[in-house]
């Protein structure tokens, strides 16, 4: 699966042209739009709620007004303890927007440059990067997650770190395939034979041809961010209370969804749209930027 | 000749297998030591502050704690060689005990799992393929997004609460029944955790397979076949669904890492006394010898079945045994 070839398309600078020519593809494909246009209505209620533009603090409870149903007042009800709930699902957006971003640019970062390195170099470091590969690909994700969280201290950064050496491994084996492809291809080896160092090679002539594939694993990868994130945070192993989390605010309506389902339905929604809307935009992607589509439907 | 080829490629699968072992070991190792304070203060908590000097020494010197790292790692390895996976004192029971008690548990659950994906995930698949781009090709899509998009902890969540209180059909209320003890109970309980994890793995199966089915039927020994007279059904079943066979296995192998983890929460929700409950009630009631041991089993177990699927992918498929 890893050993695709992309289509050696050259050391061309990325034009404005070419990018805006792929945003038009994506907005033409049914997934891609959709997927674009759900990502970008969660990315403006995290804006919303970062800059505090929304009309509730998350966190402020109001006991005479616990466990209202939806209305104009408080668009998702409130919780039981008079908290808005469409304030919190925000604020759980944002907070789970900020972990899965975070985590999934250290492993982007981190694990291209594995790959790059094991594929471009081969040899020892080749062998060692694929060890630890093989180490971290030995745990099932969550559980990798779960036992790192439970060593670290806990907070946003730390969950978001130990996202992202769950992720780190997917990367590397992401991009060595490719890699090793391309360095073989004419004109990487024409531009080693002019003398540029090894490493302003695989920087300028490995690197710009991988991007389309790390795109989509980015886009691929924050959604199972944003899932993992969840996961933890509903088993208590998210960020600490009162800071809202859309899994710890699902755990907490268990109890209430007989009285109060919009306490429950209110988050689901929210997180499954996410999740929705990021991997529809990773299919749209693929379907343009993924050098195997081409020719297909 | 091709037959030592391929045996020899066996053995050196089993030896990276065995490799990636020992890496998971040190890594679990270095996780263990990575972890704030040590053995004796993670037992004693607060208490541990009013040690004395001497006491902590002879404490330290009782968990082996003033050996050289190189030495606790090896003495480690060699207990975990020997069965010792530690001691767990809330349960008063030793780790190997609740491990074969709790391992059986998940495995059924998974076995479920899998079987229940395969049952739903292979005919979307194939009814997806079967004309794509058609309003039944969309339903599949969605019902693939769906089950990727969908996160456990809610599916379980919703499935109980619902059911329970509006069907009052709870049998994981009760406790926990083991297949052999009281099969109907047991069977009850695994029901909706299965459905739940086969839920989540029945997506990507149907994707791989409505990918696979396409792939093979463009190919010409397809047409042939068709030429030939031969009926449809057994058309897709043997020549069609045959060949796609490796990718789906592969895929159903690859899920098996979902699948595990995904216990944790399910089992969790359920109440099912799995491995992945124990990994969790370890974490939470700071159990640090049970989390790693138990962590470890569970690599171990992925690492186990991953080289399993490699194998069994080299027997479905000649092309493999050859290349």
């Amino acid at each position: 699966m890893t050993d695709l070839a992309p289509a050696p398309v050259g050391p061309t600078p990325r034009t404005g042209s070419v990018a805006a020519g792929r945003f038009r593809a994506l907005l033409r494909s049914p997934s891609g739009l959709s997927g674009a246009i759900i990502v970008s209505l969660l990315v403006l209620l995290t804006f919303a709620s970062y800059f505090s533009l929304l009309s509730y603090d998350p966190i402020a409870q109001d006991p005479p007004s616990r466990l209202l149903a939806p209305s104009f007042t408080h668009l998702f009800g409130t919780d039981q303890f008079g908290r808005d709930v469409f304030s919190r699902v925000a604020a759980g957006v944002a907070n789970s927007a900020l972990i899965a971003v975070v985590a999934v640019t250290f492993a982007t970062v981190i694990g291209t440059m594995g790959g790059l390195i094991a594929g471009f170099f081969r040899g020892i470091p080749d062998v060692a990067i694929g060890g630890v590969t093989n180490v971290l690909f030995a745990f099932p994700p969550l559980l990798l997650a779960l036992a790192l969280v439970s060593v670290f201290d806990r907070n946003w950064f730390t969950i978001a770190v130990a996202i992202a050496i769950v992720y780190v491994p997917i990367f590397i084996r992401v991009t060595r395939g490719p890699v090793l492809s391309l360095r073989e291809v004419e004109y990487v080896k024409a531009a080693t034979s002019t003398g540029a160092s090894r490493i302003a090679v695989m920087m300028r002539h490995v690197l710009p041809n991988i991007t389309s594939i790390i795109i989509i694993q980015v886009t691929l990868s924050l959604s199972w961010a944003v899932l993992t994130e969840a996961s933890l945070s509903f088993l208590g192993l998210g960020a600490p209370p009162p800071t809202p989390s859309l899994g710890s605010m699902i755990f907490e309506a268990r109890t209430l969804v007989y009285i109060a389902p919009w306490t429950m339905i209110a988050p689901g929604v929210i997180v499954v749209l996410l999740v929705v809307g990021l991997n529809l935009l990773g299919d749209g992607l693929r379907d343009i930027l993924d050098p195997r589509n081409k020719g297909k439907r | 000749m091709l037959k030592t080829f391929s045996h020899n490629s066996v053995v050196r699968r089993i030896g990276a297998a065995a490799l990636t072992l020992l890496g998971v070991a040190i890594f679990v190792f270095i996780m263990l030591r990575a972890i704030p304070g040590n053995q004796i203060t993670a037992g004693l908590g607060t208490e541990a502050a009013a040690l004395t000097p001497a006491q902590k020494l002879a404490l330290e010197q009782y968990y082996g704690l003033d050996q050289p790292l190189v030495v606790q790692f090896f003495s480690w390895l060699g207990n975990l060689f020997t069965g010792n996976l530690g001691f767990s004192a809330r349960a008063q029971q030793s780790v190997l005990d609740l491990t074969v008690a709790s391992l059986p548990v998940t495995f059924e659950l998974a076995i479920f799992s899998i079987v229940l994906a395969l049952l739903i995930g292979i005919p979307l698949g194939m009814l997806s393929a079967s004309k794509p781009d058609s309003p039944r090709d969309a339903l599949g899509q969605i019902v693939g997004l769906a089950g990727l998009s969908i996160p456990a902890f809610l599916l379980a969540t919703a499935l109980l609460s619902v059911l329970a209180s509006s069907l009052g059909f709870n049998p994981n209320g009760q406790a926990f029944a083991s297949l052999f003890g009281d099969p109907l109970l047991n069977l009850q309980q695994m029901l909706l955790p299965s459905l739940v994890l086969g839920f989540g793995i029945a997506a990507p199966i149907m994707r791989t397979t409505r990918t696979a089915v396409l792939e093979v039927r463009s190919n010409d020994f397809i047409r042939t076949a068709r030429a030939k007279g031969v009926p449809p059904r057994r058309l897709q079943l043997k020549h069609v669904l045959g060949n796609a066979l490796v990718p789906i296995v592969t895929m159903t192998g690859l899920q098996f890492g979902y699948l595990l983890g995904g216990a944790v929460v399910v089992e969790q929700i359920f109440s099912l006394p799995g491995i992945g409950r124990q990994v969790l009630l370890g974490i939470q009631q700071k159990e640090y010898a049970l989390v790693q041991s138990t962590v470890l089993v569970i690599a171990l177990t992925f690492v186990i079945v991953n080289l399993l699927t490699d194998l069994t992918y080299r027997l479905i498929d000649p092309r493999v045994r050859a290349s």
